[in-house]
C-alpha cells in the first residue's frame, strides 16, 4: 500500500487522458490537458514529501524538511501552464471565427468538403 | 478525484469550467499537506483564479454546449486502461511514500537543505533553489511566459476602436446602476489586493511568495478592475503598449543581471558579483530576479486577459454590423 500515492496520480492522468481522446471540443480537450497537467504536479509534489517534515522554510529546531527542489520545479510549471493554456484557447477561439465550430469532427468534415 | 469524473461526464462547459476551478482549488489544498506551501499558493492563485477565468472568457466565444457523441469511446478506454495499467505496474519499483531514503533526496536536495543558509543566507529554499542555484532555468521559464504573452498577442490582438469620453462616461453612469455594491465594495478592496501583491513580492525571501505568485495576484487586481469598470475604462487607466514595455522589461532586467555577472567575470546570473559581501550580493540578486519575474508574469498574464476580452468586444461589434446582411461564406 505504499505506492497509493502513484495509483491517484495514474488515476487522474487517465482520466485527463481520456477526455483528450475521446472528447471532440476542443476546450474540453485543453480542461484535460489541465487534469493532465495537474496530476505530474502532483507526482511531484507528492515525491518531495519526507515522512516527519515540514514546508522548506529554515526555522530554528526543525531538522527534517521536505525536498525543496520539486516545489521549485512544479511552481515555474504551474504559471508556465496558464501561459501555454492561454496559447491553446486563443488558437480554439481563432478556430471557432475561421470555422464557426469548435467540435474536431465537424472541422474535419468542413475540411474536407474543400470549399 | 470525483470532480474529474464529474468533468469527464458533463456537457455543459460552464459547469465544467467551474468544477475544474474547484479541483485546482482542491489541489492547491494537498499541496498544503503535502508541505509545498509555495505551491499552494501559486496553484490557487492561477489554477482556481486565472485559470478558470481565462475559460469563462473563452466559452463566451466559442459556445458553452458540447457535442453530445463521442469518436470511439470503447476504444479510447481501453487505450487509457491499458496505459494505466502499465503505469501502475511501473509504481511498484518506485520508493515508498514519504521515505526519507528515495533517491529524490539523496543528490542535490541535502545540499540545497543544509548549505543555502550559509550560501545564499535566504531562510525560504524554495526561493533560493528558483532564483539562485536553478536561476538559469527559472529564466528559461519567463522566457516561455513572455512568448506565449506574444503568440496570444499575435493570434488575438485587435485594433482597438477609437471611444469619445463622452461615451466611456455615459457607459460609466450606465453601469453605477448596477452592480453598485460589488463596485464599491471592491473599489476598496482593489489597494489591499495590490498592497499583498507587493508584500508577497518583497517577503518571498521569508514566506512563501515571490514573483511568480505576486505577478499573478497583481493581474487580477487590474482584471477585477476591468470587468467591474469596463473594459474602455480599464484600457484608459492601463496603456496596452505599456503593458507590451513592462513584459520586455522584466525580460530584459533578469538577463542583464546574468550579463553583470559574466561582465564581472564569474558565471551567469552568480550574484556574488552584486556587491562586496556575497551574501548581501546574493540578496540584491534574489530581490532583482524576482522583480523581473514579477514584472514580467503581471503584465503577460493582463496582456492576455486584455487580449481574450479585446477580442470578444470585437466580435460582438462585427455581430452587431452583419446582423442585417446575411453573409454565410465557407
Amino acid at each position: 500500500m505504499g505506492h497509493y500515492n502513484y495509483w491517484i496520480v495514474v488515476v487522474l492522468m487517465m482520466i485527463g487522458f481520456y477526455i483528450v481522446i475521446a472528447h471532440g471540443n476542443l476546450i474540453k480537450k485543453i480542461i484535460g490537458l489541465g487534469i493532465f497537467q495537474t496530476s505530474v504536479f502532483i507526482l511531484y509534489i507528492s515525491m518531495a514529501n519526507v515522512e516527519g517534515g515540514t514546508a522548506p522554510i529554515l526555522a530554528e529546531g526543525i531538522s527534517r524538511y521536505s525536498n525543496p527542489l520539486p516545489h521549485v520545479l512544479i511552481l515555474t510549471a504551474i504559471v508556465v501552464g496558464i501561459a501555454t493554456t492561454a496559447l491553446g484557447l486563443a488558437l480554439a477561439i481563432r478556430i471557432k471565427q475561421a470555422y464557426g465550430t469548435i467540435e474536431e469532427e465537424e472541422i474535419q468534415k468542413k475540411d474536407n468538403l474543400d470549399c | 478525484m470525483v470532480t474529474a469524473i464529474a468533468i469527464v461526464r458533463l456537457k455543459d462547459l460552464f459547469a465544467v469550467i467551474m468544477l475544474s476551478g474547484i479541483y485546482s482549488l482542491l489541489s492547491a489544498s494537498f499541496f498544503v499537506t503535502m508541505d509545498a506551501v509555495d505551491v499552494a499558493f501559486t496553484e490557487a492563485a492561477v489554477g482556481a483564479g486565472i485559470s478558470t477565468l481565462l475559460l469563462l472568457v473563452a466559452i463566451t466565444m466559442t459556445g458553452r454546449a458540447e457535442h453530445p457523441d463521442r469518436h470511439k469511446p470503447i476504444l479510447a478506454l481501453a487505450v487509457v486502461t491499458v496505459t494505466g495499467g502499465l503505469l501502475i505496474y511501473g509504481t511498484f519499483d518506485m520508493p515508498y511514500f514519504g521515505s526519507g531514503q528515495a533517491p529524490v533526496h539523496l543528490h542535490v536536495a541535502p545540499r540545497y537543505i543544509n548549505d543555502s543558509m550559509t550560501e545564499v543566507g535566504v531562510p525560504n529554499i524554495v526561493t533560493s533553489v528558483l532564483a539562485s542555484y536553478r536561476g538559469f532555468d527559472t529564466f528559461g521559464e519567463v522566457v516561455v511566459i513572455f512568448t506565449a504573452g506574444i503568440g496570444v498577442l499575435a493570434l488575438l490582438s485587435v485594433v482597438p476602436r477609437p471611444v469619445t469620453i463622452a461615451k466611456i462616461n455615459s457607459l460609466n453612469d450606465s453601469l453605477h446602476e448596477q452592480h453598485l455594491i460589488l463596485r464599491i465594495v471592491s473599489k476598496m478592496l482593489l489597494p489591499f489586493i495590490m498592497l499583498f501583491a507587493f508584500y508577497v513580492q518583497f517577503h518571498g525571501d521569508y514566506g512563501p511568495g515571490g514573483g511568480f505568485q505576486a505577478g499573478v495576484i497583481f493581474a487580477v487586481a487590474i482584471i477585477l478592475y476591468a470587468m467591474l469598470f469596463g473594459m474602455i475604462t480599464a484600457r484608459r487607466v492601463i496603456n496596452q503598449s505599456f503593458i507590451q514595455l513592462i513584459a520586455a522589461v522584466g525580460v530584459l532586467l533578469y538577463g542583464s543581471i546574468g550579463v553583470v555577472a559574466l561582465l564581472n567575470g564569474k558565471n551567469f546570473l552568480d550574484y556574488s558579483v552584486l556587491s562586496d559581501d556575497p551574501i548581501a550580493g546574493q540578496h540584491l540578486g534574489i530581490l532583482l530576479i524576482e522583480l523581473g519575474v514579477g514584472l514580467t508574469v503581471a503584465s503577460v498574464m493582463i496582456i492576455i486577459f486584455f487580449s481574450f476580452a479585446g477580442r470578444r468586444d470585437y466580435l460582438r461589434h462585427l455581430n452587431d454590423n452583419s446582423k442585417g446582411s446575411n453573409n454565410t461564406s465557407c
